[in-house]
C-alpha cells in the first residue's frame, strides 16, 4: 500500500478498499469541484397510490429492495444501545446468504457486538461509520476483511452527498410512522426524540425502508422523515429497549474531580467574556458537560441574561434552561433523555429538531458550528501542540467514533474539559497516537490542575491573564502528569492500517493500525 | 512457602494494586504483570519491582501484580508491604519526597475543614488536594482494618513524601495508643505536620505522644514542627479536656469525636444535638482557656448540603473555629459558613476603625458617635477581620 505523509505529518493511504482517496491537506485547503450525488429517478406510477407501502418483514422489505453482495446498508443511531434492528438486517443477509456488505451506520452502540460474528463469516466486508467498544476492538486486532472507515458526523453526511458512500438500502427505525414512510421519533414505545441523523440515509439512498413499532394512519406528523423518499414501510412489534434509548434522567457528575474541572470551565468562559446576552454554546451529555450547564444556568439566573441557542444533545438540563428562560432555542439533533423528548414534543417553537446538514455538512453553504460562542468537547488525549485524539485510547486501541467531534472544532472557542490523567494515563502527550483534530483549531485545555490556552489564541490569554484562574503551559500540565504517573511507554503497532480517519472534507487525517500485542 | 499480601484489587479500587509475593531459593525474579494498563506501563511495573528487589536484596522471588492503575509509590508500597511480612528488616524503600511537601505550617492558621481520607486507599489521595481544604488526614485508625494496619502504614508514609496536597496542612490519624506509637515512627520522619491522637482521655497520653515525636524530631533531624490535635470522643476526654489542652505547648487545637462521644455516655445522637452540648462546650470552653482552635466532629449525610451548612453555622456559633469533613463537595460549604458574614465584617470594620483612631490619638476609650465600645467587643471585631483576612 502506498503510504504518503499528509498536511498534519500523518503518513496515510492513498487508496481504502481498493477506492483512491485524497490525504489531508490542511484546514480548509481541499474544495472539491463538480456536482453532488443523486439517487436514480423514480416514479409514482409506481408506488401505491393509496400510499400504503407496507410489506410484512424486514426480510421482504430487503428482498423486494433486492439486496444483494457488496452492497452498502445503512442505519441511524438514534436508539442508541436499546437499537434492536440493525443486527436483524446482517442475520437476514446471512440467512438469504449474501455476502460482502458494507454497513455504514451514522453510529454504532454495545449493542452491535453481534454484528462481529457476520464480520467473522464475510456477510459484512468492513463498515463505514464511528465504531464504538467491541466493535472498535474486533477492528483494532485486525480482525476486519476490509479497512473501517470513521468519518465525523458531518463528515458522514458530506460523503453521502459527495457519493463517496453510495448507499443502495437504507434501514430506518421510526418510533412514530405511518404507511406512506413518513416517521418521526417524538411518540411511540421507543420515542427518542429527533431523527436527525437519518437525513441523508433517506434522502440519498436508493432504496429505503422504514421500520416502526408504532404503526398509526396518515399523516404521520411532524414529517422527521419524509416519506415521499420511502419504498417500503414495516411494522414490527419492538424497535427498541426504551431504557437504553433514553435515560430516564441524565445525571450530572458526582465526582468532587470532575465538579472542578466543570466549574473551572466555567469560570474561563466567565473570565474570557463569553458568557454574555445573547451567546451561544454547545456541549454533550457526559457528566462533567452538563455540570457546565448547570453553571452557565445559574450564572445566566444571576444575572437575568439569556443565551440565544444551544446545539446539540439535549437533556432535562437544558431543558430547564428554556423552561427559566434563559436559553431561546435548543437546536436538537440528538435528545438524551425523556424530558428532552417530552419538550421536543410540547415545545417545538423553542425545541425543535434538526438534521446534521444543519448543523455539521462541510460542503454546505454555511453550518452552524462556526457561529457557536462556546464549544465544550472531550478527547482521549491531546498533545503538546494541541492536537486531539477522540477514537483510540493511548494503548492503541480503537474504542470510540468521532462524532460530532471533528465539526464542532469550527466554533469561536472549542474547550476541552478533561481529567489530566485517567488510571495513570496522562491524557496530555508528546504526539497523540491518531489525530483526529488538528491543534489550530483547539483553543483550551482544562484539567483539574490548571488551564493550558492554546498559544494561538492570544485574545483568550489575554483575557483570563489576570483573572486568578490556573493557567499553566501545555507542557506544563504534561509535566505535572507524568510526575504522578510516570512516562508510558509507547504501545507497539503493527503495520496494518485498519482504520482510516477521515476530516470532514473527505480526505483522510490519519489512519488506526493493527495493535501488535492484544490487551 | 509461605506467601504474602498486600493491596486491593477490587474493580473499584482504582489507582491500587494487589502484590503477592513468594520469596524462592532459586529462580531469580520472576514478575507477572496483570494491569489494564499493560501496553503502556509494563515494562516500568516492572522495572519498579526489580528496583524494590533490589534495595531489599532478594535474588529469588515469584511475584504477580494485578494492578488497576496505581502510581509508582503505590506499587513500591504494597511490594515493600509484602517483603516485610516475610523477612525482619529494617530497610525501606522510600519514594522521592516532594520539596513542597517538607515545609511546616503555622500554630495559628486556619483549620476551618480538615478532610478525612483512609490511610490505605489510593485513589482517594491522589486529588485530595484540589479541593482546597485547610487539611487532609490521612487515616490509620477506623477506617484501615486491623489485619491491613501494616501495609497502611507504608502507604501513608509514601503518600506524604509524594502526593502533592496543594498547600492544605498535612495530617495523620493514628490509633489509639500503644499501637499509635508505632505509628509516629513511620510517619513523623516524612514531613507531617499535624498528627491526630483518637480517643485522647488523658495529659500523660498526650506527653507521650509528643515525647516520641521530639525523639523522632532530634533522630531525624526535622526542623518544622510537629503539631498534636487530640480528640476527644469519650466521657473521660470531656471532664480531662483542659488538662489535656495544656498538656503539651505542640497541641494546636482540640477536635471532638461525637458519634463515639455519643456511644459512650449511652446517649442517641440527634439532630438537635442537646445530648452533646455539654461535651461541645467543655471542649470549646478548654480550648480557647488554652488559646487553642476548637474542631468540631464531621458531619455525615454527605448528600445534603442544606444540612451541613445548618450544622456549621451552629457550630460557629457555639465558638469553634473547624470541622472535619468526609467528603471534597463539604469542604467549601464549610469555609462559606464559617466566614464572617457580610454584617459581621462591616460592623467589625467600623469598631476597629474606631479602635485604631482611638490608639493614634492616644485615647483610653473606643467609640463611635456616642456608643462606648467595650473591649471584648474590638477583641471580637479584631478577630472577625483576622479571619476575613485569612479567608480571602
Amino acid at each position: 500500500m502506498k503510504m504518503v505523509k499528509n498536511a498534519v505529518g500523518r503518513m496515510v493511504p492513498t487508496e481504502i478498499n481498493g477506492e483512491k482517496v485524497i490525504p489531508f491537506k490542511g484546514v480548509g485547503k481541499h474544495r472539491p469541484i463538480g456536482r453532488k450525488h443523486a439517487p436514480t429517478i423514480v416514479s409514482s406510477a409506481d408506488y401505491p397510490p393509496d400510499g400504503d407501502k407496507r410489506v410484512p418483514s424486514i426480510k421482504e422489505a430487503l428482498i423486494n429492495a433486492r439486496l444483494k453482495n457488496g452492497m452498502v446498508i445503512s442505519t441511524h443511531h438514534h436508539l442508541r444501545n436499546g437499537d434492536l434492528i440493525a443486527n436483524q438486517i446482517f442475520d437476514i443477509a446471512a440467512e438469504l446468504g449474501v455476502k460482502n456488505l458494507i454497513w455504514a451506520p451514522s453510529a454504532s452502540f454495545p449493542c452491535h457486538k453481534d454484528v462481529i460474528k457476520h464480520l467473522e463469516s464475510g456477510v459484512i466486508h468492513h463498515i463505514e461509520g464511528s465504531m464504538n467498544g467491541p466493535l472498535g476492538r474486533f477492528c483494532s486486532e485486525g480482525k476486519m476483511a476490509g479497512t473501517a472507515v470513521l468519518r465525523s458526523h458531518g463528515g458522514r453526511y458530506q460523503a453521502i452527498q459527495d457519493g463517496e458512500i453510495q448507499i443502495d438500502i437504507a434501514v430506518l427505525a421510526a418510533p412514530t410512522a405511518d404507511s406512506f414512510g413518513n416517521g418521526h421519533g417524538l411518540d411511540g414505545p421507543s420515542a427518542c426524540g429527533g431523527l436527525g441523523y437519518a437525513l441523508a440515509d433517506y434522502q440519498y439512498a436508493d432504496k429505503v425502508i422504514i421500520v416502526t413499532d408504532n404503526l398509526i394512519p396518515f399523516p404521520c406528523i411532524p414529517m422527521q422523515i419524509v416519506g415521499n423518499y420511502v419504498d417500503y414501510v414495516v411494522e414490527v412489534d419492538r424497535i427498541g429497549i426504551p431504557e437504553l434509548i433514553v435515560s430516564g434522567t441524565t445525571q450530572i457528575t458526582k465526582s468532587p474531580d470532575r465538579l472542578l474541572i466543570a466549574e473551572l470551565t466555567a469560570k474561563f468562559c466567565d473570565a474570557a467574556g463569553l458568557v454574555q446576552d445573547g451567546f451561544s454554546f454547545q456541549m454533550g451529555a457526559g457528566g462533567t458537560s452538563l455540570a457546565i450547564g448547570i453553571y452557565f444556568h445559574k450564572m445566566l439566573m444571576e444575572r437575568n441574561i439569556k443565551a440565544r441557542f444551544a446545539v446539540g444533545g439535549s437533556t432535562q438540563y437544558s431543558v430547564k434552561m428554556i423552561e427559566d428562560g434563559c436559553l431561546d432555542y435548543m437546536l436538537d439533533a440528538q435528545t438524551f433523555d425523556l424530558d428532552a423528548v417530552r419538550s421536543m414534543r410540547e415545545n417545538r417553537a423553542q425545541h425543535p429538531d434538526i438534521s446534521i446538514f444543519h448543523c455539521y455538512d462541510y460542503h454546505a453553504k454555511g453550518n452552524f458550528t462556526t457561529m457557536m460562542d462556546v464549544m465544550i468537547l472531550g478527547a482521549t488525549e491531546v498533545d503538546v501542540n494541541f492536537n486531539g485524539n477522540v477514537c483510540t485510547h493511548s494503548d492503541g486501541y480503537l474504542l470510540h467514533g468521532i462524532g460530532g467531534w471533528q465539526n464542532c472544532l469550527f466554533a469561536k472557542c472549542t474547550i476541552l474539559p478533561i481529567p489530566l490523567f485517567r488510571n495513570r494515563i496522562p491524557i496530555i502527550c508528546d504526539e497523540v497516537t491518531t489525530l483526529v483534530g488538528p491543534g489550530e483549531l483547539i483553543d483550551v485545555i482544562v484539567t483539574e490542575r490548571g488551564i493550558a490556552i492554546n498559544p494561538k489564541r492570544q485574545d483568550l490569554i489575554d483575557k483570563v491573564k489576570d483573572s486568578g484562574l490556573p493557567l499553566k503551559s501545555i507542557e506544563e500540565l504534561k509535566a505535572e502528569a507524568e510526575r504522578i504517573c510516570g512516562i508510558p511507554q509507547k504501545p507497539e503497532l503493527g503495520d496494518k492500517v485498519v482504520a482510516a480517519i477521515k476530516w470532514m472534507d473527505g480526505t483522510v487525517i490519519d489512519v488506526v493500525r493493527e495493535v501488535k500485542i492484544k490487551l | 512457602m509461605k506467601t504474602a499480601f498486600a493491596g486491593q484489587h477490587q474493580k473499584s479500587d482504582r489507582s491500587d494494586c494487589r502484590v503477592s509475593l513468594t520469596l524462592n531459593k532459586s529462580g531469580g525474579i520472576d514478575i507477572t504483570v496483570n494491569s489494564k494498563v499493560k501496553l503502556l506501563f509494563e515494562r516500568a511495573i516492572r522495572e519498579t519491582c526489580m528496583s524494590v528487589m533490589k534495595i531489599f536484596s532478594i535474588p529469588h522471588a515469584e511475584i504477580v501484580i494485578d494492578d488497576n492503575g496505581a502510581p509508582d509509590y503505590v506499587i513500591t508500597a504494597r511490594l515493600e508491604a509484602c517483603i516485610k511480612q516475610l523477612i525482619q528488616t529494617e530497610i525501606s524503600q522510600l519514594p522521592e519526597m516532594l520539596p513542597q511537601n517538607t515545609g511546616g505550617t503555622k500554630k495559628d492558621r486556619m483549620r476551618r475543614s480538615r478532610l478525612y481520607l483512609p490511610g490505605n486507599t489510593p485513589k482517594l489521595a491522589i486529588n485530595a488536594g484540589l479541593h482546597s481544604g485547610d487539611g487532609i488526614i490521612l487515616d490509620l485508625e477506623d477506617s484501615v482494618a486491623p489485619d491491613r494496619k501494616d501495609e497502611a502504614r507504608i502507604l501513608v508514609r509514601n503518600t506524604l513524601r509524594t502526593v502533592d496536597f496543594y498547600g492544605a496542612e498535612r495530617m495523620v490519624r493514628i490509633n489509639q495508643l500503644p499501637r499509635g506509637l508505632e505509628d509516629l515512627d513511620a510517619v513523623v520522619p516524612h514531613h507531617v505536620n499535624v498528627i491526630l491522637l483518637p480517643k485522647c482521655e488523658s495529659p500523660e497520653q498526650i506527653r507521650e505522644v509528643d515525647t516520641r515525636i521530639q525523639n523522632l524530631r532530634k533522630k531525624h533531624n526535622i526542623q518544622h514542627e510537629v503539631w498534636i490535635m487530640p480528640i476527644i470522643e469519650s466521657a473521660m476526654g470531656v471532664i480531662k479536656v483542659f488538662d489535656i489542652a495544656g498538656a503539651s505547648n505542640n497541641v494546636i487545637a482540640l477536635a471532638i469525636g461525637l458519634e463515639d462521644y455519643t456511644a459512650d455516655i449511652g446517649a442517641p445522637r440527634t439532630r438537635e444535638g442537646k445530648e452533646t452540648f455539654f461535651a461541645r462546650s467543655q471542649v470549646i470552653n478548654a480550648a480557647k482557656a488554652m488559646n487553642l482552635q476548637a474542631i468540631d466532629s464531621v458531619f455525615s449525610d454527605v448528600s445534603d448540603m442544606e444540612a451541613l451548612r445548618e450544622n456549621v453555622l451552629a457550630s460557629k456559633a457555639l465558638g469553634f473555629d473547624g470541622m472535619g469533613c468526609i467528603h471534597p463537595r463539604q469542604i467549601r460549604v464549610i469555609h462559606e459558613a464559617f466566614a464572617p458574614t457580610k454584617e459581621e465584617i462591616e460592623k467589625a470594620k467600623k469598631i476597629v476603625d474606631a479602635f485604631h483612631e482611638a490608639t493614634e490619638k492616644g485615647l483610653g476609650v473606643v467609640s463611635i458617635g456616642s456608643k462606648m465600645i467595650d473591649p471584648p467587643v474590638v477583641k471580637r471585631a479584631l478577630r472577625v477581620m483576622e479571619l476575613t483576612e485569612k479567608s480571602t
